[in-house]
């Protein structure tokens, strides 16, 4: 297709990079063993992804990725971490052939979907042509607000969004009713009597 | 082992981090940002205090019972906008009801705030919940152990 004719532009070169290294990081986790090593290069792993969220300009995208993939969610892998072993079992050998198989048929069908994927910025694409277009149309007579993606997020989609809130409250409450319930009097430190050690 | 740089420097950023989360709190709605990353931002603050200090000192500052309050605020806030549209006479998160006889739809801008105040408190609240209840279940592993 003549619309992929890339010229290698700075920006391409920094996507390029930035992918790169993504996989590179990706075969590390894959291949080590160390769990604190692999909790610290899924941060890497988010810094890296937010970072391309930034060049792709999904800025909101990329700032959610840098504060709860890079941040919040692997100090809590670490925390996790510490209720368990310290490194990872080696997995059963004689299932490598099947798991590789059924890793490779995946990443075959993805690659195969892309292909019709429309190109990065269409004007055409189902996603950009129909609702997105209607909110960038009317964001700035019905909502007055310069960031469109908060005005979709709010106010357009608000029900949404509280639906999102609620979400978030029960993970805590589970959570909470999980793990926590001893220590909400008084913050009475809570352990486990034959820990896993 | 004294870790003398890492409290001067806790001491020296926790600040500007609560700054930075309330800056993107109430900023959302002109640049990147919301209730849902400035939560998180300010949860941030409180873990790397507890990374510190220890998390018996934080329990201190912000106690788990503070937190549950503060979570159901959070939904009771978000709710609690919606259900106040339409107390006012217009649909549920219809924030134009809020001032009807404005002409740049300025509620629009307060209904957003609002909801996004309720966004906020209850993911940071959440986020410190699920970290005190992770980090506070054993004590302190060795160094070697890492």
């Amino acid at each position: 297709m003549s619309d992929f004719d890339v010229e290698l532009s700075p920006i391409v070169l920094v996507d390029l990079s930035l992918l790169t290294m993504l996989l590179l990081v990706a075969i590390t986790i894959v291949r080590l063993r160390h769990l604190f090593a692999v909790v610290m290069l899924l941060g890497v792993y988010s810094l890296l992804s937010a970072s391309f969220f930034v060049s792709l300009d999904a800025v909101d995208v990329a700032f959610t990725e840098a504060a709860v993939g890079a941040g919040v969610s692997t100090v809590l892998m670490l925390g996790a971490m510490l209720l368990t072993a310290r490194r990872e079992k080696p997995g059963n050998p004689r299932r490598a052939p099947v798991a590789m198989a059924a890793v490779l048929a995946a990443g075959a069908a993805l690659v195969y979907a892309t292909i019709d994927m429309p190109a990065f910025g269409d004007r055409q694409a189902p996603a950009n042509a129909h609702v997105g277009q209607a909110y960038v149309e009317r964001t700035p007579d019905e909502i007055a607000v310069p960031n469109i993606v908060t005005a979709v997020l709010a106010s357009y989609r608000g029900f949404d969004t509280l639906g999102e809130t609620m979400v978030i409250f029960t993970a805590g409450v589970a959570v909470i009713l999980l793990l926590g319930a001893g220590s909400s009097r008084g913050g009475r430190r809570v352990s486990d009597r034959e820990g896993p050690r | 082992m004294s870790r003398i740089v890492i409290k001067v420097a806790t001491k020296i950023l926790f600040a500007p981090i609560i700054l930075y989360a309330l800056y993107v709190q109430f900023h959302g709605d002109y640049g990147p940002g919301g209730g849902f990353q400035a939560g998180v931002t300010f949860a941030v603050a409180f873990i790397l205090h507890a990374f510190c200090y220890g998390l018996e000192e934080t329990r201190k500052v912000l106690p788990q019972r503070a937190l549950f309050v503060l979570m159901m605020l959070g939904v009771l806030f978000f709710a609690g906008t919606g259900v106040a549209t339409m107390l006012l006479g217009g649909n549920l998160l219809g924030y134009d009801v809020i001032v009807p006889e404005s002409t740049h739809h300025a509620g629009q801008h307060y209904g957003i705030l609002l909801v996004e105040f309720g966004v906020g408190l209850t993911v940071s609240s959440t986020m410190l919940t699920i970290f005190y209840s992770f980090t506070g279940r054993e004590p302190d592993i060795d160094q070697e152990d890492w």
